[in-house]
């Protein structure tokens, strides 16, 4: 069993995994936060994703025992206290989900967008986002979701 | 934007308030069917067929059995021995002895994937770890892979006691060939004779997958005296339950159904796949909660796809642009075991077309493939993927605008289909004459290897079992409980049928998706049904409320119930008033709570047309294809909430223009699916699509109180056939093949 120290959605967490343990599968099965989701396991589709030192990855693909002494955000950690963050707001303005099993994914990795790019373009956002599938929605809605987020953070 | 055939006079339908659902679906907090966590409970995995077809000799589960941590180990011996019978799942029947055989393999494997034995443990790895060590002795047989040879005399033969269904009666011959359909009308040689053109083509489409995101998962607790508890992702929590009974021989009193959110079905989530296996698992691990969840190479490998097929369509018109006469063979893989849509197929393909001769034959036929389950208006993209090409080629070659092709041969109210059912109000052509108009269709398309194309689109749609309860809380709200799973915001589409029928805003009603112990009998989320008919039960659980809150008013006042009217949440009876709060606060002096619930089963539901419009750009040296515009129109009766109308039409294009071009099981010869994975079986990404228009047409369906007509399948019928008129416009070439991929398209290209 590996210790791991960890900055967890703003606090100190620590745990113990198995050296084969995904990052994934220690946040859902050990932490209990179930919000990053297990679409495919191997990096195809997006719905683990958190923010690891605040660049996107798919929990999936890191080891838990990498994140030692790192910062990690999770979908659990995007609202501020009392409220919903711009994109969380659109999403739901947009009616950019359907089943919602993606949206967590889409979420975290918008948020990586706007960090880097606050004001992209229709086609910097397809870019972005083409790494997390969502089967449900053709993405336009998801895609207006995330223009109207930049645009509300700009205004 | 929405064009209405008769002005609304709804004031919250039609509205687009956010969902109910929501906050918890974008904050992470909504648990789907693999977020459930239960105290003491084990995981499993499920050891699957590397082989298409085999004996099973012998399985031995000894040495898993013996592996440290493992709790339990099923096979199929632990499943009782079935009759053959057969149960309805929606949009589809199924043998349940079939059924029970792809839960866990009997005598043979039938397909690369097929479940052998399920195993629970105190963890997943250890639960595969101990799966691996199962040993099966397995006597090889050559598979079957294709239509066209399973249907040969001397094909290996998969399931020995299968006799065809040929049109009703029983054939003699072991066969590949479950069953043989047929629908006819009029004289076919008279209306070719009377063609001036005839177009005859044939086309072959893949095995493709729903592709939900979310994989399957069930749990099961199993308490000591036989209760049984089953949290899951499923499209219809009571047809778990139902099949859960009869495949394992327990009483449905004895199992609960929770459904758990679900991530996408699309009519993959209707059959049970892993939920007997976990009853089994906790039974024989001494009544722990045990989970089942599926890797998406599983899920990919065993559960879902819809059908592969090879259909030949044969269309005659004459010069004045009618069609005289059409012929269709439609042959579909049903997968391991019988029940293609074949059936379905055939009542989707020439459905937008008025005519006086024709003949459609089908064949459900059984090859080494996953048993086909439910997907989308299922067998209409195939179907219409072939028709519609056909359709597009009478027009050009007639020299005719291909919708104005379309309306003139339209269906509307009256008009008989093949299979000699008669349509009801229908919107077909109010539908083309919106994609006509649409700025789509108007805008100019210029430029190089780019081509625009149209296809039409018809779904029956379903009514089914719903039922729904609600109660007057004492603030004025109402609290409605239903039993349709919620994919994509129905909850707060019944909760604004039920705020219209009781005059009240959206926010007043909050609906939740109740467990089969807590609710009545309710279909699945399929068939396009559940805002018809769940809403419908909720509009009968709204006048329910009304009448007896009326009376409670009259109480109050002292007068004849009849005396008191009730408009928009407010009572009143000559000079005295009331709202709704002030009565609800007063109930428990007046007798008391008031609750209500109605179950339906209505049959009037309406068919769903959609035109679809799409601009291409191929490139002719790689083949790619790429999709530059598109908008789809469809009605959808009374479009309820339309911002998620919008987004089921939105999502079946998306679907549609995957089928078209890039998706497809592929086997190698010994039957091995070699691309169970999304990086190989290649779904739309954000970068493959544009925006996609909507245009919503209302033509009131006359068989539901608000009009509705199911809206969620009917548009992912249009879009392969859409893409593949553009890509005969922009480069000449009539693709007949799916998925038009580019290595396809090339070759098409060269040949052409
Ligand atoms: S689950 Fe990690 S990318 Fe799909
Ligand atoms: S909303 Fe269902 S997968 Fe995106």
């Amino acid at each position: 069993m590996i210790h791991v120290q960890t900055t967890l959605n703003g606090e100190p967490v620590e745990f113990l995994c198995e050296p084969r343990q995904s990052l994934l599968e220690v946040l859902r099965e050990t932490l209990g936060l179930t919000g990053a989701k297990e679409g495919c396991n191997n990096g195809n589709c997006g719905a683990c994703n958190v923010l690891l030192d605040g660049a996107l990855v798919n929990a999936c693909l890191v080891l838990a025992g990498e994140v030692q002494g790192r910062t990690l955000t999770t979908i659990e950690g995007i609202a501020p206290a009392g409220g919903l963050h711009p994109l969380q707001r659109q999403f739901l303005e947009h009616a950019a989900l359907q089943c919602g099993f993606c949206t967590p994914g889409f979420i975290v990795a918008a948020k990586a967008l706007l960090d880097c790019t606050p004001q992209p373009t229709e086609l910097e956002v397809r870019q972005w986002l083409a790494g997390n599938l969502c089967r449900c929605t053709g993405y336009d809605r998801i895609v207006r979701a995330v223009l109207a987020a930049a645009e509300e953070a700009q205004a | 934007m929405t064009t209405t055939a008769k002005p609304a006079q709804f004031k919250v339908l039609g509205s687009t308030p956010v969902r109910q659902d929501g906050v918890d679906k974008v904050t992470g907090r909504a648990q789907y069917g693999a977020d459930i966590r239960l105290p003491g409970m084990l995981s499993g995995a499920v050891l699957r067929s590397p082989h298409a077809h085999a004996r099973i000799k012998s399985i031995d589960t000894r040495a898993a059995e013996a592996y440290p941590g493992v709790r339990a180990v099923a096979t199929a011996r632990d499943l009782p021995d079935l009759e053959s019978k057969v149960a309805d799942l929606g949009e589809g029947s199924v043998n349940l002895r079939y059924q029970s055989s792809n839960l866990l393999a009997r005598d043979k494997v039938l397909y690369f994937g097929h479940a052998l034995a399920a195993v629970a443990a105190v963890n997943a790895h250890v639960a595969e770890a101990a799966a691996a060590l199962i040993q099966v002795d397995y006597e090889i047989l050559p598979p079957v892979l294709d239509v066209r040879q399973a249907m040969r005399p001397d094909a290996p033969i998969l399931l020995e006691e299968l006799r065809t269904d040929e049109l009703g009666q029983k054939g003699e011959q072991p066969t590949n060939i479950a069953a043989h359909y047929l629908d006819e009308t009029g004289d076919l040689e008279q209306g070719f004779r009377e063609a001036d053109l005839i177009v005859e083509r044939e086309f072959t489409t893949a095995m493709v997958h729903q592709g939900y995101i979310e994989p399957h998962s069930a749990t099961a607790l199993v308490t000591a005296d036989g209760q049984v508890t089953i949290w899951c992702s499923t499209q219809g929590a009571f047809g778990v339950r139902e099949q859960t009974a009869e495949i394992l021989r327990l009483p449905a009193s004895k199992i609960r159904v929770i459904p758990m959110e679900i991530g996408g079905g699309f009519g993959g989530k209707i059959g049970v796949y892993l939920e007997p296996l976990a009853v089994l698992l906790s039974r024989k691990s001494g009544h722990r909660p045990v989970k089942l969840t599926m890797s998406r190479r599983e899920v990919l490998a065993a559960t879902g796809p819809t059908s592969g097929s090879s259909i030949k369509v044969k269309m005659g018109a004459n010069r004045a642009g009618q069609i005289t006469a059409a012929q269709a063979t439609l042959i579909y893989e049903a997968g391991a075991y019988p029940g293609s849509p074949v059936g379905s197929a055939m009542g989707v393909i020439f459905a937008p077309y008025r005519l006086r001769n024709a003949r459609v034959e089908g064949y459900d036929v059984v090859v080494n493939k996953p048993r086909t389950a439910a997907y989308r208006a299922p067998g209409g993209t195939n179907a219409a993927f072939a028709s519609e090409t056909v359709v597009d080629e009478l027009a050009e070659r007639l020299g005719l605008d291909p919708l104005a092709f379309r309306l003139q041969n339209g269906v509307q109210e009256g008009d008989r289909r093949v299979n000699g059912v008669a349509y009801k109000r229908i919107g077909l052509l109010e539908v083309l004459r919106a994609a006509q108009g649409s700025a789509h269709y108007q805008a100019p398309l210029a430029g190089p290897y780019r081509g625009r194309g149209v296809a039409a689109g018809y779904w029956g749609n379903y009514g089914g079992k719903s039922s729904a309860s609600a109660s007057v809380n004492a603030d004025g709200t109402v609290s409605l409980l239903e039993g349709s799973v919620d994919i994509g915001g129905s909850r707060t589409a019944l909760a604004m049928q039920l705020a219209e029928t009781l005059g009240l805003p959206t926010e007043s009603i909050r609906a939740t998706v109740a467990d089969t112990d807590a609710v009545g009998d309710t279909e699945g989320t399929y068939g396009s049904r559940t805002t018809f008919a769940t809403g419908w039960a909720v509009y009968e659980v709204g006048q329910q409320l009304k009448a007896k809150l009326c009376e409670r008013a009259a109480r109050l006042w002292g007068v004849p119930a009849d005396q008191v009217q009730y408009a928009d949440g407010s009572f009143a009876s000559g000079e005295q008033h009331l709202t709704l709060a002030e009565l609800a606060a007063q109930l428990d002096r007046l007798g008391g709570p008031v609750v209500a619930s109605a179950a339906v089963q209505p049959k009037n539901y309406g068919p769903g047309f959609a035109a679809h419009i799409v601009d291409v750009e191929v490139d002719p040296e790689t083949g790619k294809v790429q999709v530059l515009r598109y908008t789809a129109v469809q009605d959808a009766g009374k479009a309820v909430y339309p911002n998620y109308v919008a987004s089921q039409m939105q999502g079946g294009a998306a679907q549609g223009i995957g089928w078209a071009l890039n998706e497809e099981y592929v086997y190698d010869a010994q039957g091995r699916l070699l691309n169970a994975n999304w990086l190989d079986y290649r779904m739309p990404v954000s970068l493959d699509l544009p925006m996609i228009d909507t245009l919503i047409v209302e033509v009131p369906n006359p068989g539901h109180p608000f009009g509705v007509r199911g809206v969620g399948e009917v548009p992912i019928v249009p879009p392969a056939a859409a893409v593949a008129n553009a890509i005969y416009r922009a480069v000449g070439v009539r693709m007949t093949e799916l998925p038009m991929a580019p290595g396809r398209l090339v070759a098409a290209l060269q040949a052409g």
